[in-house]
This record gives C-alpha cells, structure tokens and sequence, in this order.
C-alpha cells in the first residue's frame, strides 16, 4: 500500500480521529501545566508520580477485574499520590535528601508495580487486561468513555490554571511574600501539586508511567526559550504539548506497533533542541553572534590601538609582523584582521605592511579615547548617576550613554586629563590573545 | 508588663516572643513596642535573628510563644496595614516576569483570590515604579536590571501595597551609591508622611545618619530606643560580643557619631 493513501485513510479513520483528539488534549494540559512545574522546580515529583502510580493501576485491577479507565486512574491516584507523600515523609524526618528519597521511592514503587503486572499477564483474565500499555502508552487504546474522562480532566485543569494565574505567578516567584498578603501558600502549593497529579494521570494511558513527565518538562523548557513572560511561556508551553501529542500520535499510526509515548516525547524532544538552538535572545545560536561580534569587535579595536602605539612620526606604514609581536598573535591572524579592517575601510595593506585610511585614524583615535574614558568610568562611576546606566547583556559600548561621556568629560576636564587620544598614556590592554578573525 | 502600651497607636506591639526553627530558639522573649512614625533600624550581627523578627511579626515562621500586635490587633487582621521588602537574594531573578507586574503583586493583597489586578491597581503600580525612578523599566525583563535597580523593583511592590508600616529585610544590601541614596530619600518621605519602618541594616556607619530609633538584636533584644540614646560603644559590644573587627568598625562609627552631636 503507498504510504500517501495509508496516511489518508488514517486520518479519516473515525478511531483515529478520537485518539488524535485524546493525545491533543493531553499534550495541551500537560504542556500547560508543565510550565508551573517546571518553574516550581517540581518537574521530578511528577516523574516519580508517575511511576509510584503503576503498582496503584495494577492493584485496581485485581481487586476489581475491571479495565475501567476511570476505576484505573482512581488506583493510580492514590499510590501515586502515596508515593509522593513518602517521599516527602522521608525528607522531613530522615537526613535523606530530596533527590535520593525520590529515586528510592519511585523505583521501589515501579519494582513493585512491574511484579504485580507481570503476575496479571500471567493470569489467565490478565492477558487481555492491556495494563502493560501503561509502561509505554497506547494511545490507539483511547476509547469514547476514556475520551469524555480527559475532556472533563483538561477543562478542569485549564479553568483552574485561568484563575488561579495569579496566585500560581505569586506562589513561584515569592512564596514567602505571596503568604504575607494572605493567600494560603500551602493552598495554592496542594492546588498546584493537585493539578500536577490530574495532569499525569489522564497522561498516563497515551504516554506511559515510563515518559509522561517528559510531556510535563520538554515543552515547558523549551517555551523558556522563547520568550520573558510568565503568561506567553505558559501559552507556548501548551500549544507546544498539543503539538506534540498529536503529531506522535500520527507518527505512530503510520508504525502502529510503536507506542505512542516514546514518539511524542521525542517530538517534543526535538522541538527542545531547535529551540534551544535558533530562539533569539537566549538560544545558543543568538548567544554564539552575539559573543562573536564582540571578538571581533574587540580584536578590531587592538589591532587599532597596536597600530597607533607602534607609528613613528615619520613613518605612515606599520609591518604586519611587527603588530603580531605587539599584539602577541600567530601573523596569519593578524594578515586576516588586517583584510576584514580593510573591508570595513579602515586599513590598506601592502607587501606585508599597513597603513591607516582617514576613516581609520578617526576609528583609531574613537577607540583610544573611549578605552580611556572606560578607565574614567570604572573608578568613578560610583559618583554618576547609575540610573542612565542601560546594560542589555555584555555590550560595553552601550554602558557608556552620552550622558555619562559628558559626565566624564566634565570630571576629566576639571582633574586635567588628556583624553586627546595620546597612545603613549595608555596601558597595554589590547595585550589579549583572544579569538579573532 | 513593667510600663503600660497604649495599644492602639502602637504600629509593632511584640509581646514575649521566642521564635524556634528545629527546637533551636533564634529568638528569645523579644519584648518590643516600635512608636509611630519612626524610621527604625534593626542592626545585629548576622544569624541575630533580625530576618526572622521581621518574618514573624508577619506569622511566616511559627512563635514557640508570645504575639505580635499591628494597632493592637493580630497580623491576620492587619494584613493591609504592612508593606513587606524581602531579602532581594530570597527570589529567583531569571523568572520570565517584567519589572511592572513585580510591582503589580503589591495589589494581590487588596484585590483578593482570583481576581485580577484592575486599571487602578496597574496605575498604582505604575506610580509605585515612578517614585523609585524606574518608569522606563517597567517592560524589562528583571534578570536585564542591575542589583541596584532589583532592589528598587522590591521597593516599589512594598510601596504599592500602600501601607502604614514596612518592613525591610537588608534593602541596602549591595546597592550603589546613587539607589541607596534614591532610597532613603523614600524612607525620609514615607516618614514625613507618618508612615512607621522597620529596616534591617548592616552598615554601622550609616546609622545615625539615617535612622531615629534603633532596635538592637542579638538573639534577644539588647537595647531599643532613640538612636542618640542607644547608639553606645557599650550597647554595639553587648550586641556584637567578641566580633573584633566589627568592633573597632562600631568603635569608629560612634565616636564619628558622638563629634558629629
């Protein structure tokens, strides 16, 4: 069959049409929330929730012989929510610390469940029971009724996180400062930590005990990416997670022996790196420009001032080897600086020397004086103003606004110091081996 | 009680009060009516027990024993009466939040659960940003602010809680020259207004410049009162015992203040 009309007839199956919706919703919530836990740095709690939750499934179906998802995610509930309260126990009343009670916990619990659920497979109702889908998630196991429980769970979530924005903004950025007005931190924190454990429960049979909270984490970190505020994070977050469940699940259809949770999760996965890689600001891309242009520009500037400190009187040219030595680079870095200066207009080179265009003098003569008056500024700027002070990351030239250059100027003026540029005042600080072109 | 407290103009009625974390008291029986309209230091060495005066005057950490009156009544019915500056290095700045909507949980306390801050509140929180002279920022993301203008942001979200009394945990701590002084011209004005504060401090040489009263602390109450009074070579050693370089720095700081008389 070719695979165009395999994905056309997947996509108008009404079954597949149910799970599609099942996995949208379940990434949206879970993205949605994710965003809280992650920054409540409670992301592991959900993981071990999730896990302490198997032995619960397993347990509910023995004692019931019912695959009711509802009467299932009740048992998951409750061990889950057990295991969390554990862990907690031994934080408070052992010297564990958080990070080993929870791998205690939730391996046990996990150890626990997959001997329960391999002594029901082994049963003879327990072959047809489906519980070992709760390891990896199967979403093609979504039904109508498992479809209306996740409705109700997601609308719940989503209404709760609508009103609550704010006490959730409040209890994360400053608990202490949020219970001084009087809100309960201990009940938004159950509040919060309530909604984590719905969210990982209705996730539980798409995505897995195994990988639920990497739908809880994955899109949540990589929407950090992409912007500074609280309520576009949360957003992204969700968008992110609905994508991903639904684009796992569609991947998963076409290889319908690949649960579903692992595909979404590398979905998601993959939209972490990209972000990671290409979001502006703080992707690694944006940060390597950024730190990129400062090199250069850094190394443009000493090769500048190498070049003044080194011109005699009578002589225009400078040799190319002779500002190597200055600067203390191998010559072929210098040949290069020398060739990217020259596009910008600033140096001609010829047979092995160089001199400066009039362009490049008044670059040349910019450079020396803000060196200096940066000098000027880092011993006096305890007396200036440090309002005008506008520091976007590590761009030094826009720490010194014209405000503070006229400042500077006035205090040099009155102490009588030459800032005409004179190279010979200076210290050696363009003396680094930097990276350079 | 040795001298009668007329509660009702009282702004920080602290009644026999020991605040333990883990059975290991950090304060005891702290006995301490702060007057109105005063511009008060708390100053101790650290591990005194001075944060966690301020945090249980607010019912954040739980009293062995003893209360904590506001104008005579219980914190839990004077909420709105206090303004609270924490600690800048209790939060973490790279949260994606802008310096306005800091300022903006000032009004959580008076718009209540669940609903949203209005257009009043956002201008007050506005005005707030302003009189810390930080309007320009209010749209910067606060890991883009420096140390001194954090300190501001928190400054304003007090303010914004309009308030009759602050509390401050260590508000000129690692700022510059020019917001500590942008700073205490707030107090001054906050003061001139009859508003009652109550400031955590570490700089001995800027005590009796900047405040009227003065609470020493050194896990109990060494001495509380009108600087000029308490302010003494003998109280600064009851307070900060064998600590010889802090000594010599206390030293120096009186006798600067006993010329400056």
């Amino acid at each position: 069959m070719p695979i165009i009309s395999g994905v056309y007839e997947v996509i108008w199956d009404a079954t597949f049409q149910l799970v599609l919706l099942g996995s949208l919703l379940i990434g949206a919530t879970s993205g949605t929330l994710g965003a809280f836990a992650v920054l409540r740095r409670r992301s592991l709690l959900g993981d071990a929730l999730a896990h302490a939750a198997l032995p619960g499934v397993a347990l509910a179906f023995l004692w019931t012989q019912s695959k009711a998802l509802p009467i299932l995610l009740l048992g998951a509930t409750v061990s889950g929510v057990v295991g969390v309260l554990i862990i907690e126990a031994i934080v408070n009343y052992t010297r564990i610390k958080a990070d080993a009670a929870l791998g205690i916990v939730l391996s046990v619990f996990f150890g626990g469940g997959i001997v329960l659920l391999t002594h029901i497979q082994q049963s003879e109702v327990g072959n047809q029971s489906g519980l070992d889908k709760f390891l990896f998630g199967q979403a093609a196991s979504i039904v109508r009724t498992d479809l209306y429980v996740m409705c109700i769970v997601s609308a719940l979530v989503m209404i709760a996180v609508f009103l609550f924005f704010k006490e959730f903004k409040g209890l994360i950025f400053d608990a202490e400062f949020l219970s001084a007005l009087g809100f309960s931190q201990r009940v938004v924190d159950l509040l919060l930590m309530g909604l984590i454990v719905l969210t990982v429960m209705v996730g539980l049979q798409a995505v897995g005990v195994i990988l639920i909270a990497a739908m809880l984490i994955t899109p949540a970190a990589a929407a950090r990416f992409w912007t500074d505020r609280l309520h576009v994070m949360v957003l992204v977050s969700g968008i992110l997670g609905a994508l991903c469940g639904a684009l796992g699940v569609g991947l998963s259809a076409l290889a319908p022996r690949i649960p579903t949770g692992p595909v979404m999760v590398l979905v998601a996965t993959a939209a972490f790196l990209i972000s990671v890689l290409i979001a502006p600001r703080r992707g690694v891309l944006a940060r390597w420009v950024r730190l990129r242009a400062n090199a250069l520009r850094e190394n443009g500037q000493h090769f500048l001032r190498a070049y003044l400190a080194l011109q005699t009187q009578d002589k225009e040219e400078v040799v190319l080897a002779d500002l190597a030595s200055e600067l203390q680079l191998p010559l072929y870095r210098v040949r290069r600086l020398a060739k990217r200066l020259g596009r910008d207009g600033w140096v001609n080179t010829h047979n092995g020397a160089c001199s400066l265009t009039e362009l490049g003098h008044k670059e040349a003569n910019f450079v020396v004086k803000s060196h200096q008056l940066w000098e000027y500024y880092l011993v006096y700027r305890s007396i200036l103003e440090e309002d005008h002070v506008d520091r976007p990351a590590d761009e030094v030239e826009h720490i010194l606004t014209p405000e503070i250059i006229e400042q500077l100027e006035l205090i040099l003026a009155q102490e009588d110091i030459d800032v005409s540029g004179d190279i010979h005042k200076m210290g050696s600080g363009y003396r680094r081996t930097g990276k350079d072109e | 009680m040795l001298h009668a407290v007329d509660e009702s103009v009282t702004p920080i009625h602290i009644h026999d009060m020991t605040v333990a974390y883990h059975k290991k008291p950090v304060l005891w029986d702290v006995d301490l009516a702060v007057p109105e309209g005063k511009l008060v230091g708390v100053v101790g060495p650290n591990g005194a027990g001075k944060s966690t005066m301020i945090k249980a005057i607010m019912d954040l950490v739980p009293k062995a024993s003893g209360w904590v009156h506001i104008y005579g009544k219980p914190y839990s019915r004077m909420r709105q009466a206090i303004g609270y500056v924490p600690q800048r290095e209790s939060v973490d700045w790279d949260f994606p939040i802008n310096a306005l909507d800091v300022v903006l949980m000032g009004r959580y306390g008076h718009v209540g659960w669940v609903r949203r801050p209005d257009k009043i509140d956002r201008e007050l929180a506005e005005e707030a940003l302003e009189k810390v002279g930080m309007t320009d920022f209010g749209h910067r993301q606060i890991n883009q602010l420096s140390g001194g203008q954090q300190q501001r942001v928190f400054l304003a979200r007090a303010l914004a809680q309009d308030a009759q009394i602050y509390l401050m945990d260590e508000p000129f701590a690692g700022v510059d020259a020019a917001t500590e002084r942008a700073i205490i011209d707030i107090l001054m004005d906050l003061r001139a207004r009859k508003k009652t504060m109550l400031v955590v401090h570490h700089d001995l040489h800027t005590v009796s410049q900047y405040f009227d009263w003065l609470v020493l602390i050194n896990m109990r109450i060494v001495a509380a009162g009108e600087t000029k009074d308490v302010f003494t070579e003998d109280n600064l050693n009851k307070t900060y015992g064998g600590q010889l370089t802090v000594l010599s720095e206390a030293a120096q700081a009186v006798a600067h203040h006993q010329r400056g008389l």
